[in-house]
């Protein structure tokens, strides 16, 4: 058993499963602190926001029983401390620190002058994994919140990924340089492809045709297949077609695209077969067969593509 | 809303939240959070982000905006069950949409997610009842 299993191991026997607390909240649940809430939410709820008798937004349960701007929990909680695992890990080099998951119960909705107090249990803490922020463990927290007369009023399931963050050059660059989003991969414009590429930023979808024999052609290739000539020049697809097969892609979600994203087979009207994407239909009322129009449409920067609807069943 | 309005398949309309590190900070103190990461940039960087991120309660609160906003002030939100991915981080814009994925009994299960630039921020199930009035 490596040095680091071993470590984890000591965690678990020492957290996993003690249920502590009470937590107390600082303060009663206040129209002040819903207020404050509400507006950095941006929630215009009326119910939250009335002058007397408001209740409080469910999603803040988990607020109410942190600690204060030092650390500090409020008088008569427990001197445990539900986090000290977190603090372990820290110092086991496991010092970055993010929520990944959170399963919430209501039971009820808060009101201004209810107290709350909380207790919180360590569920698990996982096995040491690799992930995009660095290895790390996930910890999980099961917490309950009760009122002053002791009835709960919501739970919560919270996991938190402790990690080694990763001193990688691609870190450092990025503590740098503006928030790039992530766009599509470029395709590759050469002698022989350029003008499909270029037609589509002028707004017009090309398709080849041989000089030579009048044989359309798509995907861009050099040379004619029937007459095996060199020469050709473009036609203007009207954009017309229809579908010849499809796919949707529903996991994993990769951006910068939207899901399901459905890529279609056109068999466009001048006879050739296009690959592209198709929008504003679900996969499930999509039928092969189903007439189609492309329009060109720039999807980022230097970047257009025919982007098909339905127009007809 | 009206449960007899909300059917399976429909969309909520979309809400797009400009991520700016006035939100992040604001978000995290109006939910006591006071991790570094959340409004103190170097503390982020040596953890090894390029920026502040939004703390999960402030995504939460936004999630149960969204859904307060669609399912009307007196609908009681019941669970909300979430999955954070790529981090809110400020320049950015999250685009929150939601189906109504089942409805069962009094309950309405919504189906939401939070997509920015990098991916998605937060995936998503919630559960909404709506209020029983007494003359209804």
């Amino acid at each position: 058993m490596s040095e680091s299993h071993k470590e984890l191991d000591l965690l678990r026997q020492k957290f996993v499963g003690q249920r502590v607390g009470p937590y107390y909240a600082w303060n009663k649940v206040s129209r002040t602190q819903v207020w404050q809430w509400c507006a950095a939410m941006g929630e215009t709820n009326p119910n939250y926001l009335q002058k007397s008798d408001a209740v409080a937004p469910p999603t803040m349960l988990q607020s109410w029983t942190f600690r204060d701007v030092h650390g500090n929990y409020a008088p008569d909680s427990t001197d445990k401390n539900t986090y000290e695992v977190l603090g372990e890990l820290d110092s086991l080099g496991y010092v970055g620190s993010v929520a990944v998951s959170y399963d919430q119960s209501y039971h009820r909705y808060l009101k201004e002058g209810d107290h709350v107090h909380s207790f919180s249990t360590i569920k698990d803490i996982s096995d040491l994994k690799s992930t995009g922020l660095g290895e790390g463990c996930f910890v999980t927290e099961f917490a309950e919140y009760f009122d002053h007369d002791d009835q709960l009023c919501g739970d919560a399931t919270i996991t938190y990924l402790k990690y080694k963050p990763q001193q990688s050059s691609k870190t450092n660059r990025s503590e740098t340089a503006p928030l790039k989003k992530v766009g599509r991969i470029s395709p590759v414009e050469n002698h022989d492809s350029k003008h499909f590429w270029q037609g589509l930023r002028d707004g017009k979808l090309l398709i080849q045709e041989c000089s030579e024999c009048q044989t359309k052609r798509h995907p861009p290739q050099p040379m004619c297949e029937t007459c095996q000539s060199l020469e050709w020049q473009t036609i203007e697809s009207n954009c017309f077609g229809t579908i010849y097969s499809y796919t949707a892609i529903h996991y994993p979600e990769i951006p910068p695209f939207d899901y399901p994203n459905v890529i279609v087979l056109v068999d466009l009207d001048e006879g050739v077969r296009i690959a592209a994407q198709l929008e504003g239909t679900q996969p499930e009322k999509i039928e092969i067969g189903d007439r189609v129009q492309a329009h060109i449409k720039e999807v980022q920067d230097g970047l257009a593509l025919p982007i098909f609807k339905v127009t007809a069943k | 809303m009206k449960l007899s309005q909300a059917s399976i398949g429909q969309d909520l309309p979309q809400l797009d939240i400009d991520i700016t590190a006035r939100l992040i900070v604001s978000g995290a103190i109006a939910s006591q959070d006071f991790e570094d990461v959340h409004h103190d940039k170097a503390a982020a960087n040596a953890k090894g982000t390029p920026d502040i991120f939004m703390n999960i309660l402030t995504t939460n609160g936004l999630v149960g905006r969204y859904l307060s906003d669609w399912a009307g002030p007196d609908s009681i939100i019941k669970r909300i069950k979430l999955k954070l991915g790529v981090p809110n981080f400020p320049g950015d814009t999250m685009v929150l949409t939601g189906t109504v994925t089942a409805i069962e009994n009094q309950t309405v299960e919504i189906s939401f997610k939070g997509k920015n630039g990098l991916g998605n921020h937060v995936v998503g199930t919630a559960f909404i009842e709506p209020k029983v009035e007494l003359n209804d």
